[in-house]
């Protein structure tokens, strides 16, 4: 397993040599200095994403209200928080796939709420979206699915299916797969993937237009631990290695802890917690459960 | 060990009408009665029927296998399939732009919707024989009306139910290539389509059943096809032609449903 991931890593890190032989520890030192150079407890960072007093609610029933935070570019972000909370439903609100009730977001520039049409599929463009569910298409190859996330960036019938599609685009679909290590069922058709491998093919496909921001919902759920692990590492090499802004809902708390920066909280409508995970114990997260 | 207070929280296994519902079941059965009479329901004609019924088989058996007779007829029956399949195929086609309009929540806004769908309404609500009259005063008697009638005919039926395939097709993929900022256009022909394509299949392999049973009857109209030979059967009173015209359309149409079938499991059965 972790020969894939340190290809992987050694492919994505052009820059920093010492990280193709990287242990978790080194990385995950509180103090962090090897990101831009700059500390991040002073935020000099451009700001990737703003949300100020937002409020959604499903015919009535009020999800969550007033919830405020801010993200710096390539800044890694665990939302945790018992079922049902939101977390889906934020993640949501800040690509604009649902209207929010009040607030704003502001992500990479655009005001969502206002945004029209075309603002807003540029936005999502920049974005690379891992679902709870893997949504992979059925019936198409694995490929052709990775290229479909090209779409945002290069619209039209070119990139419907890899069979149409340019050859740097079916190079970078290929790529992507080459990362998450799937790269020898290209030709597979979707639907006859196992759980854990179709979430990996997602993941190709939120990272193949090579996303600013990457928003993965609970990306390690239907993964062993150590693809699990792998996949973390990943997204974690991604915020490190290319300054990618990294959302991730998880309902590991080691993994909250570990893998994040920060961690947000959702609970009782609201986000009572918004802490670096430097400085939390698993014992505060658990507490949010209660 | 049964806990009571849960128990107590079930149920009941049968729910007691209300006043209102049982008013409206009783005026279903004086509806149901008063459709009896108006249509001339009488016991003294189903009794007196098997005699002349008997009587029409005896005139019509032995079927008429004279081999002129079968080689005609046979001619007629391919060009009825012919009427059929192309008139399906060219309504199947034109279905899935109708449908995408059609399709709440899709491309078109929901007054769109609306239009579209009260259409297709009327176009079902238009029997197939009538689109079949009205073909004929458009462009002449032959086959040519008789396809452009099943063709609107198959539009009706497959551009209703290719919307509602659409409208229950998984929302989960068209949202992630959204989110991927691809255009609407784009999602529904990569996620939405390809997510009703099993329903798309079996709903054309239908509309083209349908298609061929409509198509033996478009004759009587003028339409093409069979249907004219059934006519001239019964009009001259050569009852023996007019059972081989009904037995080929009932071998015609029960193969046509065998082989539906089949192509249905062999192409969506396979799929998990
Ligand atoms: N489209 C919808 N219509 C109505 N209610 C919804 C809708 N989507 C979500 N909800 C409700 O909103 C609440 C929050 O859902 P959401 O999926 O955001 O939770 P979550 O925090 O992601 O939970 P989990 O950890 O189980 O994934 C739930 O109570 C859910 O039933
Ligand atoms: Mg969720």
């Amino acid at each position: 397993m972790c020969v894939r991931c340190t290809q992987t890593l050694a492919s994505l890190s052009s820059t920093t040599s010492s990280v193709t032989n990287f242990d978790i520890e080194t990385l995950v030192a509180p103090a962090r200095p090897d990101r831009t150079g700059a500390d991040i407890s002073a935020p000099v960072l451009p700001v990737d994403l703003r949300v100020t007093g937002l409020a959604k609610s499903f015919a009535g029933t009020p999800i969550f209200k007033d919830v405020s935070f801010g993200l710096s570019r390539g800044e890694a972000v665990a939302i945790v928080g018992a079922n049902g909370t939101g977390k889906s439903t934020l993640l949501r609100c800040l690509m604009g796939l649902i209207p929010a009730d009040a607030g704003s977001i502001d992500v990479l520039g655009t005001d969502v709420r206002g945004a029209s049409n075309a603002a807003l599929r540029a936005m999502r463009a920049q974005m690379g979206l891992v679902s709870q569910k893997h949504n992979l298409v059925p019936r198409l190859s694995v490929l052709s699915n990775v290229v479909q996330g090209l779409l945002g960036q290069k619209p039209g019938l070119r990139h419907w299916s890899q069979a149409f599609a340019p050859a740097p685009s079916r190079e970078a679909a290929l790529a992507a797969l080459e990362k998450v290590g799937l790269a020898h069922l290209a030709s597979r058709r979707a639907d006859r993937l196992s759980g854990g491998q179709s979430q990996r093919v997602a993941i190709a496909r939120a990272l193949v237009g090579q996303p600013k921001i990457l928003i993965a919902d609970e990306p390690t759920a239907s993964l062993d631990p150590a693809a699990g692990e792998d996949v973390m590492d990943l997204f974690f090499a991604l915020a490190r290695q290319e300054g990618v802004t990294v959302i991730f809902i998880s309902h590991n708390i080691d993994h909250a802890l570990q893998y994040g920066d920060r961690v947000l909280g959702l609970a009782q409508g609201g986000m009572p917690l918004d802490a670096r995970a430097a400085g939390l114990s698993a014992e505060e997260l658990r507490g949010l459960y209660d | 060990m049964t806990d009571t207070s849960l128990t107590a929280g079930l149920p009941t296994r049968y729910e007691r009408p209300s006043a209102l519902a049982f008013l409206g079941y009783a005026l279903g059965v004086v509806i149901i009665l008063w459709s009896f009479a108006g249509a001339g329901f009488s016991i003294d004609k189903v009794i007196s029927s098997p005699p002349r019924f008997a009587d029409f088989l005896d005139r019509a058996f032995p079927p008429n296998v004279e081999p002129k007779v079968l080689a005609r007829l046979g001619w007629k029956m391919l060009e009825t399939l012919q009427i059929a399949l192309a008139g399906a195929v060219i309504g199947i086609i034109l279905s899935v732009p109708v449908a995408l309009l059609a399709a709440r929540g899709l491309i078109a806004p929901t007054w769109i919707n609306q239009i579209v769908r009260t259409g297709l309404g009327f176009i079902r609500a238009v029997p197939d024989i009538a689109w079949a009259l009205v073909f004929v005063v458009a462009v002449g008697l032959g086959p040519f009306a008789g396809m452009l009638a099943i063709a609107i005919d198959t539009i009706g039926f497959c551009g209703r139910f290719f919307a509602d395939d659409m409208e229950a097709a998984d929302k989960g993929p068209s949202e992630s290539l959204t989110a991927t900022g691809a255009r609407k256009l784009d999602v529904v022909a990569c996620a939405t389509i390809p997510a009703a394509m099993p329903a798309f299949i079996s709903t054309s392999l239908f509309a083209t059943e349908k298609a061929v049973r409509s198509s033996t009857i478009l004759g009587l109209v003028g339409a093409g096809g069979i249907g004219i030979e059934l006519k001239v059967g019964f009009d001259l009173f050569d009852y023996p032609t007019a059972m081989t015209v009904i037995l080929m359309i009932a071998v015609v149409v029960i193969s046509i449903e065998y082989l539906s079938g089949w192509a249905r499991t062999k192409i969506i059965g396979e799929q998990r």
